[in-house]
């Protein structure tokens, strides 16, 4: 199963930010992802110092704890689904440097009237927190606009 | 000496809510997710979310959730559906309610 979500993440190389899942159930997920040092953003942000941006472990937090979760919940329908963040509130505690792994702990809030809403947290290697918030986000079926 | 304590559960099985109490309820909810001051001021039967509030669907789910908490009630996809205007989710949560009490 885990496999098979990995597989129907509409992302490309350039902007997928998942490498494994761990774990997955109805409630929640844990994956990890590794960001490696050539990824473009790098040379600008910031200029001579590569920080990992904000919005990218905001990104990586949604691929894995929103969407990998979502076409898990979403397993049994037949029909190619996509899914939208609409919102999100992230506390940034620490930064991610070029070459770290993080790990992605996703737990499910709701799952209603096709709003995902999820508690999520991002750790380092070193188990401390970099981030945490909630994010959510609307599956829409493709073809439905 | 024995305490009674009423609550709200047991009031509104006591005395169902009007229309207008509804609605100046439903106003309360909704306020937190709309920006249009003027068309949250002048909220009335015929004020439809998504054109006049500007809510989107993510946070009508919102108000859909906070609106069973309010009120004590389970909405379904169908009723979620129809909930449009404030006329429409006036009348479904006046359903909601009698079929609680009854």
């Amino acid at each position: 199963m885990k496999k098979e979500i990995l597989a129907k993440l509409p992302y490309g190389k350039s902007f997928l930010f998942v490498d494994e899942l761990l774990h997955v159930d109805e409630n929640g997920v844990i994956g990890t992802y590794i960001y490696p040092e050539n990824l473009p953003f790098y040379e600008g942000h910031f200029k001579d110092r590569p920080v990992t941006p904000a919005v990218i472990l905001t990104e990586t937090m949604a691929q894995i704890g929103l969407v990998c979760l979502g076409i898990y919940l979403l397993k049994d329908i037949d029909q190619n689904i996509s899914i939208a963040m609409t919102s999100n509130a992230i506390d940034f505690l620490k930064p991610v440097y070029p070459s770290e792994q993080v790990t992605v702990t996703s737990e499910k809030v709701y799952f209603r009237f096709n709003k995902l809403s999820c508690k999520v947290k991002m750790e380092n290697a070193a188990g401390e927190m970099i981030c945490k918030g909630r994010i959510s986000g609307m599956l829409i079926s493709k073809g439905n606009g | 000496m024995v305490l009674v304590i009423l609550t709200p559960a047991l009031f509104f099985k006591n005395t169902p809510m009007n229309k207008e109490e509804i609605i100046e309820a439903l106003k309360t909810i909704v306020e937190p997710y709309s920006e249009e001051v003027s068309a949250l001021a002048h909220i009335d039967e015929n004020t439809d979310f998504i054109n006049d509030l500007k809510i989107n669907s993510a946070n009508l789910v919102d108000i859909v959730l906070d609106i069973e908490e309010k009120f004590n009630i389970e909405i379904d996809n169908d009723s979620m559906a129809k909930m449009l205007t404030v006329k429409a989710t006036t009348e479904i949560i006046a359903q909601k309610l009698e079929a609680n009490a009854g």
